[in-house]
């Protein structure tokens, strides 16, 4: 069996859609943490176009880009796969991870800003998260249905960073009373042992992303 | 039967995808033209969350994103070369590569169109080489040596990339610059080419003059003076 790498860091919910893949699946993996201030040779040269994590390394051979690091994971890994098995299912699981990943970012853009930029994050954020509600997952426990699937995991940053966010620029967005569905999601989500147990440290979220939050508004 | 139809508008790189896509599979479709700046009230329906073209109605069930579409129709559709390689690690770098057409290429072809100063345009212009240089890499790393990044037929990637030759060439009249250079990038100079003179693909690229009048239409703020 082909030996298969993570480079990753412990804040980046990028980095823990694909370490989740990988636990789900118990495909063993060898971890590294990489320092973005201070990157590898080996993560450049694994990722030379966006020297970016994370970045999955399979027999030596490098796949970036998280979504497309799951989208390969069902190929030599089939088992509890990460997309439905019908076609018209799958292109529906795509089309909501790209959704997490094309405005999944207005919530990054409301913990970096403040006035009207924040505000209109604010905003969009809550318009994301009602599109979210309305239509993505219905009465369904997972957006994989019965399991966690690759969508669960694109939506990921929603049940565990969001609320980092939100306590640290004092604004709550997913209220259990707006978004009942999202927000039993995320617990669900939190519940299930292979996510459980790989979750960053909430505290340590909290002073790291707090001191990020000060940096990237001082400087210009 | 039409339980194929395709709503969309010609002019859009995305909609070209997917006719490229639906020609190398030969399927019959009925197309529903979009008109520029109005949204029918069956695209409203289709696509609610993003309002957008293209969409693919199969069987009345609405396929949205153009890249989904193409997966979703070679998933369908098996008969004859498939568009995404059967190999993982190939489907890997073919949907790393779509992504960063999406992601670097796509936004900077827009950035073109409304650039407004020479230096704006000179910066827009060389961060597109930089990304043209990359694709060039691209290509030879995924065709491996063949006509097509999909190998010997056109696949995913070709696609991807082809849907903007139209514009690439309008482009490269109203700047007056080639985008797609010998010198810089001479692969995919052939492959252009090879992709736009494919019999199933040369009538759904978009000449360079109906995109042209489709700007002038509605991009440009005064109408040229006639000659």
């Amino acid at each position: 069996m082909e030996e298969v790498k993570l480079l990753g860091t412990w804040s980046s919910p990028f980095s823990y859609r694909v370490l989740w893949a990988l636990e789900l699946k118990g495909i063993p993996y060898q971890y590294t943490e990489e320092d973005l201030y201070n990157k590898s040779p080996f993560l450049v040269k694994c990722n030379p176009v966006h020297k970016k994590i994370p970045v999955l390394v399979h027999g030596g051979k490098p796949i970036c880009e998280s979504m497309v690091i799951l989208e390969y994971l069902d190929g030599p890994w089939p088992h509890n796969p990460l997309l439905p098995s019908d076609p018209y299912e799958r292109a529906v699981a795509r089309f909501w991870a790209k959704f997490a990943d094309d405005k999944g970012t207005v919530i990054w853009t409301m913990f970096r800003s403040t006035g009207e930029e924040q505000k209109e994050a604010v905003k969009g954020s809550l318009e994301m998260l009602r599109t979210i509600e309305d239509l993505a997952l219905g009465d369904k426990k997972f957006f994989g249905g019965e399991r966690i699937g690759m969508v669960d995991l694109a939506f990921g940053a929603l049940a565990h960073w969001l609320g980092v966010f939100e306590e640290i620029v004092g604004i709550r967005l997913l209220e259990p009373e707006s978004f009942p569905r999202l927000h039993k999601w995320t617990k669900n989500f939190k519940e299930e042992p292979a996510i459980k147990e790989n979750l960053p440290d909430k505290d340590k979220m909290l002073s790291n992303f707090r001191c990020l939050r000060e940096k990237l508004l001082a400087s210009p | 039967m039409a339980s194929l139809k395709l709503i969309g508008a010609r002019p859009s790189p995305y909609v070209n995808r997917v006719q490229f896509a639906l020609n190398l599979k030969s399927l019959d479709y009925e197309f529903l033209v979009e008109k520029f700046g109005t949204k029918s009230e069956l695209l409203l329906k289709s696509n609610p969350v993003h309002k957008k073209i293209p969409v693919l109605i199969h069987d009345d069930k609405p396929i949205c994103e153009s890249l989904i579409i193409v997966e979703y129709i070679d998933e369908i559709w098996t008969s004859g070369p498939p568009l995404l390689p059967s190999d993982p690690y190939d489907r890997a770098l073919a949907r790393f590569w779509a992504a960063y057409i999406d992601d670097k290429w796509a936004p900077l072809l827009r950035e073109l169109r409304t650039a407004q100063e020479e230096e704006e345009k000179k910066r827009v212009l060389d961060q597109m080489f930089q990304v043209l240089i990359q694709l060039e890499g691209a290509y030879r790393q995924c065709s491996k040596g063949k006509a097509f990044f999909g190998g010997d037929n056109v696949g995913y990637l070709d696609i991807a990339l082809g849907g903007f030759l139209g514009w690439m060439k309008v482009a490269e009249k109203l700047i007056g610059v080639r985008l797609l250079d010998e010198a810089k990038t001479p692969a995919l100079v052939g492959w252009a080419e090879r992709f736009c003179s494919h019999d199933a693909l040369k009538d759904a690229v978009p000449t360079a003059e109906e995109l042209l009048e489709f700007a002038q239409k509605h991009f440009m703020a005064k109408p040229p003076t006639p000659n």
